[in-house]
């Protein structure tokens, strides 16, 4: 099953490469992985995505809180949460495709960035599976490039990860 | 107060009360040398390969329950090193092992003697550092201890460029260390400790399962006082033998791969298992399916992550096992409630019927040499009190089985990565932490060649170890298994052109012998044990087809051990 970890880290070099050797040393699997530096300029926060089975989550959680490094973490889908993921895409649109191009980015409320006679760059945000759906819906034979910046999340309400 | 980097170091480890360093000079870690070259407080130990100087650090940690300290130089030094960390991070060992580093300004440029000490040793430390600032030096190492000795203790390495340790800088040594991210629970949570207390006093078939934990949290007391005021029987894992007196009549042996009949099986048929500082590896639980299918499982540990891991527990408490089981013991006293007598006397019936078979028997009659008998008699001949170190193999798993440990930091040997080598420099910082004691480091010919140089270095520092080579001419575990599962195919197991072990020692300045006969062994041992100022290294010429008895085949339950 897809799971979603929320990582505040400190703000160190070699803090990103424990949290991805752990992950490769003790076989588990990285979909997708986030970070940037928080409004405190100490930390780090992570989002990553992983897949496994309950036992192997509750190592994981484990194996991260054991890291020096880690300050606190969070298993997002444990509540409520808000999950969203940017991709900017370049897509061939010339001739008859141009106008279906465009209705495609509207439905999907993607954002024209960039535009030549032969080519749209757009911005979309949303769920993974969302980002999923648009790059199916164009088809494989329009992409020129696609580039995502994994899932990023956010409890909602009152739930808050802060060191 | 300025002072160089340097200097600095030097005064860090005297704060640390460090009084023995394990080392190897080269380029990258001159001005530390050269420090410590001015000063008394800190002695140094200059071994004869840098391996050494690590699991020399390791010894005195083992052996005595503080930080055992190394320094190597960049590059190969610190390459040199990576095996000696691996071995204690696996047991745990809390230890802080300083590289040199080239200078900061080199660092990226494939310089001479360059490696990236803290990426190699990433996956094989607690924590490690590289130090940039000579401003910082003084509380990363305060860091750096404190984090190898708290919580499951493991080993930190510091990396230090040439010119930090050059750089003069303020000396301020901070009292205490605040670490927003690593807090280890110390105390176990009231609510489980009952929950786990209510299952522990109602068991009708209890075992309690000890492990390393007992050894490094020093809760070898509390463990014992537990256990005795309960009656239930005690098996200790590897790391965890000395933990529970091996003498007592509650201990059933060793469990595991080659483990006693009676504790393995008593684990296969308990209700209740009180796993205390183990870590359920696989040579000791076998198939992890077929593992204690009757019973409960309670699981102290100060590790969340050793908890549930290859086995799911029923509960588990976190903690440090000295704070738990004084808890525990606490609420025997308060409750007045007693063990069920009479389920414990029907297990107790049990027990001494599996015993009975006496797994542990050989043949005491053969004209060969059984090295389960060299060890029975040096268990003897020391009246059970050296301190042992061992290398890996047969000949570990003999002195595991028979020589009985009583107390706790006795027994030195590599339990989780089984490292060949490690057993004369082991010896060689448990005699450096304690001068005055007989050290015994038993070993074969196969691992005693992996770390042999190291002779040098006691003869150096005039360390009286005793070595015992179990000397069976083949790699005996590697032999075992190919008679075993290969139909004794025997690749590569045969030592081919070993050298003249006798004459070896002699060449490094030590006393040889050689001992060819089992009427023969207590005369040596005895003249051997009252050198008290020679290292003498003696070499058993044993019975090359002995085998370790019992063994739970790869892939097998508890109950499915091969006996002889």
């Amino acid at each position: 099953m897809r799971h979603i970890i929320s990582i505040l880290m400190e703000n160190e070099s070699g803090a990103l490469s424990r949290v991805a050797g752990l992950f490769s040393a003790r076989g588990y699997n990285i979909e997708s992985l986030n970070v940037a530096p928080t409004h405190d300029p100490t930390l780090s926060r992570m989002t990553l995505v992983t897949h496994g089975n309950e036992a192997i989550m509750e190592q994981i959680v484990k194996q991260l809180n054991k890291l020096i490094d880690v300050v606190k973490l969070m298993e997002l889908e444990e509540a409520p949460a808000v999950e969203r993921e940017l991709m900017l895409i370049k897509l061939r649109a010339d001739g008859e495709a141009r106008e279906e191009v465009k209705r495609l980015s509207d439905i999907f409320r993607g954002r024209i960035l960039d535009v030549t006679n032969k080519i749209y760059t757009i911005e979309l945000t949303g769920t993974s599976d969302k980002l999923d759906a648009f790059v199916e819906a164009v088809g494989e034979s329009r992409i020129l490039e696609v580039v995502r910046s994994g899932a990023m999340g956010i409890a909602r309400g009152e739930r808050v990860l802060r060191a | 107060m300025e002072m160089t980097g340097a200097e600095i170091f030097v005064r860090c480890l005297k704060e640390e009360g460090v009084d023995i360093l394990f080392g190897y000079p080269g380029g990258a870690v001159l001005h530390i040398y050269d420090a410590l070259y001015q000063q008394k407080d800190v002695s140094h130990v200059l071994v004869r390969h840098e391996q050494g100087a690590v699991h020399a650090a390791e010894g005195y940690a083992k052996s005595t329950g503080r930080v055992g300290v190394a320094l190597v130089t960049s590059g190969p030094g610190a390459t040199n090193a990576v095996t000696g960390i691996a071995d204690a991070y696996m047991d745990s060992v809390p230890m802080v092992v300083f590289t040199g580093q080239v200078p900061t300004s080199l660092i990226g440029n494939d310089a001479f003697q360059e490696t990236d000490s803290i990426g190699i040793t990433r996956p094989i430390v607690k924590h490690n550092f590289l130090v940039k600032d000579v401003a910082d030096l003084a509380a990363t190492i305060k860091k750096a201890f404190y984090i190898a000795s708290t919580g499951r203790p493991g080993p930190v390495v510091v990396d230090l460029p040439k010119d930090v340790t050059a750089a003069r800088g303020p000396f301020k040594y901070p009292k205490s260390v605040h670490l927003r991210s690593y807090k280890p629970t110390v105390k176990g949570h009231p609510g489980q400790i009952k929950r786990a207390f209510d299952l522990i006093i109602k068991a009708e078939r209890p075992i309690i399962y000890a492990g390393g934990g007992v050894i490094l949290g020093k809760a070898a007391d509390e463990l014992t006082r537990f256990a005795k005021t309960l009656g239930y029987p005690v098996t200790n894992t590897l790391m965890g033998l000395g933990g529970f007196p091996g003498s007592d009549s509650q201990f059933l042996g060793m469990l595991g791969m080659h483990g006693t009949y009676e504790a393995n099986m008593a684990m296969h048929h308990a209700d209740v298992v009180i796993a205390v500082g183990a870590r359920f590896d696989d040579r000791v639980t076998g198939n992890v399916e077929k593992f204690c299918p009757h019973a409960k499982i309670v699981h102290m540990d100060v590790d969340p992550a050793s908890i549930s891991k290859t086995v799911k527990v029923d509960v588990p408490i976190v903690g440090e096992v000295k704070e738990i089981l004084k808890d525990l013991l606490v609420l025997l006293h308060d409750s007045g409630k007693k063990p069920n007598a009479s389920a414990l006397q029907n297990w107790w019936k049990q027990i001494e019927e599996w015993r009975a078979l006496e797994c542990l028997k050989y043949d005491r009659d053969s004209e060969l040499i059984k090295p389960q008998f060299v060890i029975e008699r040096l268990h003897a001949l020391t009246g059970g009190d050296a301190y042992v170190t061992s290398d890996v193999g047969q000949h570990q798993m003999w002195t595991a089985q028979y020589y009985k440990f009583d107390k706790p930091n006795r027994w030195i040997n590599s339990g989780g990565l089984g490292t060949m080598g490690v057993g004369l420099p082991y010896a060689m910082g448990v005699q450096m932490a304690h001068p005055d004691e007989t050290v015994i480091c038993v070993t074969g010919e196969g691992s005693i060649q992996m770390c042999i140089q190291e002779l040098s270095t006691c003869l150096q520092y005039g360390l009286p170890l005793k070595v015992v080579l179990l000397n069976n001419r083949y790699l005996g575990m590697v032999r075992q298994w190919q008679e075993f599962f290969y139909q004794g195919r025997y690749a590569m197991s045969y030592m081919d052109a070993l050298p003249d072990f006798v004459k070896l020692a002699e060449a490094y300045g030590h006393i040889g012998m050689r001992i060819q006969h089992p009427q023969d062994v207590d005369g040596a041992l005895k003249e051997a044990l009252s050198m008290n100022d020679r290292l003498v290294f003696m070499d058993f010429i044993t019975d090359e087809r002995e085998n370790v008895y019992p063994m739970i085949p790869a892939g097998a339950g508890q109950n499915e051990m091969i006996l002889i």
